[in-house]
């Protein structure tokens, strides 16, 4: 896998695009995206634009429904951080569905453990815990690219597989509740997110914002962002000019899974409230689309994250009106994606 | 222990690694021709969903290994679309890929959720019928696990043996040199693509039709990126696929084979051994030299002008 083209091209060519006739080329795609799926939903038997308006008023037009969509995109905004700012080094972070596995594992061991602390301890340290298994997951990818020895993209590919079944072992041997062999007791209230208004709305949102705020404010603002945006530029010319930039390749990998750990921690600590196997279908790898699709832009992956969190909590919807199977959801997006992929030239931006 | 379920371990290792058998190679011809296909997951998931549909609608296995052949030469099209035609980034286009086949797998498998099919016919290899019955019971196998080997041994000797096969290599490490020696990349990569998904079809076929013979969503439970794994562990070689595949099979086997004579060894530890000796392997080979990876794999090629 070569790395001479970068993924993400620079820091403002998301609002440069966003800015040059955005609204033709998106509603365009929209449109596109609507028919696609509509002639799948015809042909399964329901009436497409039904369903449609049934989405719409739920995830838009109803508090309830937009606080379900608020809940979806939060591990996307955390996950597609968490490729982004390794992206900044041309590092390809493909392995945040495994951080993310970690991450859990770590946060729930915290929960078992320590089940007596109160909530203003237990829950800091689960963090911690779940960004350390993280970093501690994406670090041997990090240190063997950084080494020069094998290509980040392969090693955190294999270690996705590993860790699903690590967070197995774990509960099948020894976490399981005594109803249950696959999942975890309901962690204790102390180890519980607090949730926002009665939703299923988690702190975890907010962190989520101040991380992306965070990171813009880094890339911009500090020498660290700019030492990054050089490496990313030229990664000799950078070493030449006394950059440090294989400590570079190693840290802000493992930030990148400390960054996924703790989308890790939120998901067993807010979503879920215990650990269960195989939990994750998926959340890493929506991410990585997250962060290409938005050019690892903050702003970009909010609204990315959200418009995808649209269809997200919409599909649930249609999967219970129209009695469509969950993974239905995928189709609609994977039309979604098709669709910004594949878009014709006269949608593209002109080159510049 | 006896002989008997040492036997019976290694026949059981064998029907499990069938479908990793052909998906693998399957990855190394697409990989081949410069292109990564990291939606095989999707791929394989689609597969095994419209063999299973079409076995239990004919009530004809080998159709539905053929139906589950195309489904998966069709699903690589829609990739080569985005990335050989739209020039669409790999790894996201194949990502992609793996969220349209979970959605369209589930949506061809729910009315099949639960239902039984006759699978795959087991032959009993000629030679072996003089065995005890109870013996030959453990090598009865189907026809996609005879044809295994054999099908390694053609792409083998399709890839580094014809006129196609070097076009392809030629492809898959710079499509502007192949170009210039009057090459078209793109078809190539196309035709490399088809023959994958038609493959990877065959893995999946086995998988649902033969091996488990029922369907369930994510039934493939990584295999898909299992395969992706083993193509590195190859080096991109159809022959040491088999390897790839018997290492990953041989686990599954030692797995029960532990379990048969008692040894308490969580399953969970076993399965990742797979993955920890492929990137032992990498780090070995890292140290030494440059691995075989085709020099242009993952890079969009924009056409020479």
């Amino acid at each position: 896998m070569s790395r001479t083209a970068p993924i993400h091209p620079r820091f403002s060519v998301f609002w440069q695009r966003f800015l040059n006739g955005v609204i033709l080329r998106y509603t365009l795609m929209v449109l596109l995206v609507l028919l696609l799926f509509g002639a799948i939903l015809l042909i399964s038997g329901r009436n497409p634009l039904q369903s449609y308006k049934d989405m719409l008023a739920f995830t838009l037009g109803s508090a309830y429904g937009f606080s379900e969509v608020l809940v979806a995109m939060t591990p996307m905004l955390i996950t597609a951080l968490a490729v982004a700012l390794p992206s900044r080094l041309i590092l390809i972070n493909v392995g945040v569905e495994g951080q993310l596995y970690m991450g859990a594992c770590f946060a729930t061991w915290g929960a078992l453990t320590f089940r007596d602390l109160p909530a203003w301890c237990l829950l800091p340290l689960m963090a911690l815990l779940g960004m350390a298994g993280g970093a501690l997951w994406a670090f041997i990818p990090g240190y063997l690219r950084a080494l020069g020895i094998v290509n980040e993209t392969i090693t955190t590919l294999l270690l996705n597989s590993v860790a699903p079944k690590i967070v197995s072992f774990f509960i099948f041997g020894f976490w399981h509740s005594p109803m249950d062999t696959d999942k975890t007791a309901n962690f204790v209230p102390a180890a519980r997110l607090p949730t926002f208004f009665g939703t299923r709305v988690d702190l975890s949102l907010v962190i989520a914002l101040v991380l992306l705020a965070l990171f813009w404010w880094v890339m911009r603002y500090t020498r660290w962002g700019l030492e990054m945006r050089a490496i990313g530029g030229n990664p000799q010319a950078a070493r030449r000019n006394g950059i440090p930039v294989s400590a570079y390749l190693v840290v802000i990998m493992c930030i990148g899974g400390a960054i996924a750990g703790l989308a890790g921690m939120a998901q067993v600590s807010g979503y879920y409230g215990l650990l269960l196997a195989n939990f994750s279908r998926g959340t890493g790898y929506m991410g990585f689309l997250i962060s290409w699709l938005s050019f690892g832009d903050p702003l970009g992956i909010l609204l990315t994250s959200f418009v995808v969190a649209i269809i997200f909590t919409g599909g649930n919807l249609l999967q219970l009106t129209q009695g469509l199977p969950f993974a239905v959801i995928n189709i609609l997006l994977a039309f979604t994606l098709f669709v910004v992929l594949a878009r014709p030239t006269f949608l593209k931006e002109k080159a510049s | 222990m006896t002989l008997l379920s040492v036997l019976g371990v290694i026949s059981s290792a064998i029907f499990s690694g069938t479908s990793l058998l052909y998906t693998t190679l399957g990855e190394v011809i697409t990989e081949r021709s410069g292109i990564v296909n990291l939606g095989l997951e999707g791929v394989l998931l689609v597969s095994a969903s419209t063999g299973f549909a079409v076995t239990s609608l004919t009530g004809n296995p080998y159709l539905g290994v053929l139906a589950a052949a195309l489904a998966g030469g069709l699903m690589n099209m829609v990739l080569g679309y985005l990335v050989v035609t739209r020039n669409g980034n790999q790894l996201a286009s194949g990502l992609a890929l793996m969220f349209f086949g979970f959605g369209l797998s589930a949506l061809i498998g729910k009315p099949y959720v639960g239902s039984r099919i006759k699978g795959l016919p087991r032959i009993l290899l000629p030679g072996l019928s003089d065995l005890p019955r109870l013996y030959a019971s453990l090598f009865k196998f189907d026809t996609l696990i005879y044809l295994a080997i054999p099908t390694a041994i053609l792409l083998w000797w399709l890839l580094f043996r014809t006129r196609w096969g070097l076009g392809l290599r030629a492809v898959g490490e710079s499509a502007d040199t192949a170009f210039a020696s009057g090459r078209n990349p793109r078809l190539i990569r196309y035709q490399a693509l088809f023959v994958g998904g038609l493959l990877a079809g065959l893995g999946a076929a086995h998988l649902s039709i033969a091996y488990a013979m029922n369907w369930t969503e994510y039934m493939t439970a990584g295999r898909g990126f299992i395969a992706v794994a083993l193509v590195i562990f190859s080096k991109w070689h159809p022959l040491r696929a088999i390897v790839g595949a018997l290492l990953f099979s041989g686990a599954v086997a030692f797995q029960l084979l532990l379990q048969s004579s008692g040894v308490r060894i969580s399953p969970f530890i076993l399965d990742t051994i797979p993955y920890l000796l492929t990137l032992l392997v990498l780090i070995v080979w890292g140290g030494t030299r440059k691995h075989a990876a085709p020099a242009s794999l993952g890079r969009v090629y924009h056409g020479t002008e």
